[in-house]
């Protein structure tokens, strides 16, 4: 049953089947993704007809590389920056409202508190089209009053930051309040009876403590800025990020230069993860 | 500190603009649009929800997408219990953190990376057919792409992990005494099954059904990139009217019963389990 009773070897072996299959069905796609990076073919998929770099550093007329794709880079610039500026906003505003609503009872927190964590079940594409609405709307009484075309209201860089740190900042004021729960009040106390101010005691006492929880918020909304297709796709300009990037080569003119893109992420990804569980593991 | 007035507003102040203009204006102007005619910019009409009820492809992939949702997240819960449990209460803890660690890497990579691995392995020429073909179980490759199977390992492939942390998190918080104790005094397995370990992972067996709920009746890509021409699937149409036909007005329509949808059906939830909002976060 538990590692503490004894058990029936069927039960262990039935058990140990079912995981092993599970893990294959977690990595399968990961490794079939990341090997054909290397296959010598012009198609996604198997067969295998050699080993090649191509589609890394080619850059010839039926081949052009990861590298070598201005097209490709670029959006994964774009993401990159958009990822930066929506987990900075993020964690600032996320920490901000763990902060207040930790600290601090006011009439209608309740009503407050359920829109902050409303976008846990707002399903992202409808975030997408309500901020697209709402920002269209706003831009174009702007400009019909003010005369001018105010472009952080339409669809672009601007707005996909916003759109997307929409529900960013409820993940990164979860994870902070989760750890904002451990902090010992008495700590505050002590700095407001030596003569800190509010501010002084949050910004000095309050925030070191929480120093860990704010990276980890960042990075978490970071990747799910990086990822994210189903707000974005909405919201974005004529510069795509890479996950839209992404989508409309798959659906429309896949060729290994997206094994090779995929094999990048899932290589930064899994390097980061395993340092990640070697710095814990140490603490520990 | 309660009483520190200025430090209530600084914080106070960005949390309003935040919710305020993206959350909650964003929301009444869906509603609003919804209402709107799509031809000219002023006045009130039901004709978006008129279009909706009165052609059979918009409600009847309605219907279909709540109900594969639906079973999309008991699919996910029969593959994630087994899998929370083993990782809380049967594999040595030595392996635990770096088995879930695997299982999270998927979440990071994102979306769109894992489904194009999918369609890497289910195609015609991929990896699946290949290996059958070469152990010679197949001449000719099947057909495993473009339907609702690889639609539905779509969905589930990214939606389970959503399931499996809550349900960690609350088996992690039962004591194994219990189960020793309901296994010394003669229960059996199924038994302490049903009478302890699913009563108490409840809380998270519940949050992670809300979130898979919803991250699969929202999904755009699993649906579009995997599934077939039958495989229609809602937000699809939502796409379709915001994105090929630019009728704002009836995909906000949509969009405004896409959300009815959802928050009902977790409205349910949360009330067939006695739970609160507040707590589908932990």
């Amino acid at each position: 049953m538990i590692r503490s009773l004894p058990n029936s070897t069927g039960y262990k072996i039935g058990f140990r089947v079912f995981v092993t299959l599970f893990f294959i069905f977690l990595l399968l796609p990961l490794i079939a993704v990341s090997v054909l990076a290397f296959n010598d073919s012009s198609a996604i998929t198997l067969p295998w007809k050699g080993f090649t770099l191509d589609w890394f550093f080619a850059n010839t007329d039926d081949r052009v590389g990861l590298f070598k794709d201005e097209e490709l880079l670029t959006s994964i610039w774009i993401s990159i920056q958009t990822a930066f500026a929506m987990a900075l906003l993020s964690t600032i505003i996320g920490t901000i409202a763990s902060l207040l609503f930790d600290k601090f009872n006011f009439k209608g927190k309740g009503v407050l508190y359920f829109f902050a964590i409303a976008p846990l079940v707002i399903p992202g594409v409808i975030l997408g089209i309500s901020i697209l609405l709402a920002s269209t709307a706003v831009g174009g009484k702007i400009e019909s009053i003010f005369g001018i075309d105010a472009e952080i209201f339409s669809p672009g860089f601007w707005l996909v930051v916003i759109g997307q740190f929409s529900f960013g900042a409820t993940y990164a004021m979860l994870l902070v309040s989760a750890r904002l729960k451990k902090f010992d009040p008495a700590l505050e106390e002590a700095a407001l009876s030596l003569k800190a101010t509010g501010l002084q005691s949050i910004w000095y006492i309050t925030i070191p403590f929480l120093k860990p929880a704010i990276i980890g918020a960042f990075v978490v909304t970071f990747l799910m800025s990086f990822s994210n297709f189903n707000t974005t796709i909405f919201l974005v300009g004529s510069d795509p990020t890479l996950p839209v990037d992404l989508y409309s080569r798959i659906k429309f003119s896949s060729t290994p230069v997206l094994n090779a893109v995929s094999f990048m992420i899932v290589l930064a990804v899994s390097t980061f993860a395993f340092i990640n569980l070697i710095i814990n593991r140490n603490k520990k | 500190m309660e009483n520190n007035k200025k430090v209530f507003y600084i914080l106070l102040i960005p949390v309003l603009l935040w919710l305020v203009f993206l959350i909650i204006v964003p929301h009444i102007e869906l509603l609003v649009s919804s209402f709107k005619p799509n031809s000219g910019d002023g006045g009130f009409t039901l004709e978006n929800y008129q279009a909706f009820f009165s052609d059979k492809i918009y409600w009847k992939t309605f219907i279909n997408t709540t109900l594969y949702a639906i079973g999309v997240t008991l699919l996910s819960f029969a593959v994630s219990f087994p899998i929370a449990f083993y990782l809380t209460k049967v594999v040595s803890p030595k392996y635990a953190s770096f088995l879930t660690l695997l299982l999270l890497i998927p979440l990071w990579i994102g979306e769109l990376v894992t489904i194009y691995g999918w369609v890497t392995l289910l195609g015609d020429n991929g990896v699946i057919n290949e290996f059958l073909k070469y152990i010679g179980v197949i001449d000719k490759p099947l057909h495993l792409l473009y339907n609702n199977i690889s639609m539905t390992i779509g969905l589930l492939y990214m939606s389970m992990l959503f399931m499996i942390v809550p349900i960690m998190t609350t088996l992690e918080s039962l004591d194994d005494s219990m189960i020793e104790a309901a296994s010394d005094l003669g229960a059996s397995k199924l038994t302490i099954f049903r009478r302890i370990i699913i009563p108490h992972s409840m809380p998270g067996i519940i949050n992670g059904s809300i979130i898979v709920f919803m991250l699969v009746i929202g999904d755009y890509v699993a649906p579009n990139i995997l599934g077939g021409k039958s495989s229609l699937w809602f937000t699809e149409q939502i796409y379709n009217q915001f994105l090929s036909t630019f009728n704002w007005s009836q995909g906000a329509a949509f969009g405004f019963l896409l959300l009815g949808i959802s928050s009902a059906t977790i409205w349910v939830a949360l009330r067939l389990s006695g739970q609160k909002l507040d707590k589908v976060g932990e």
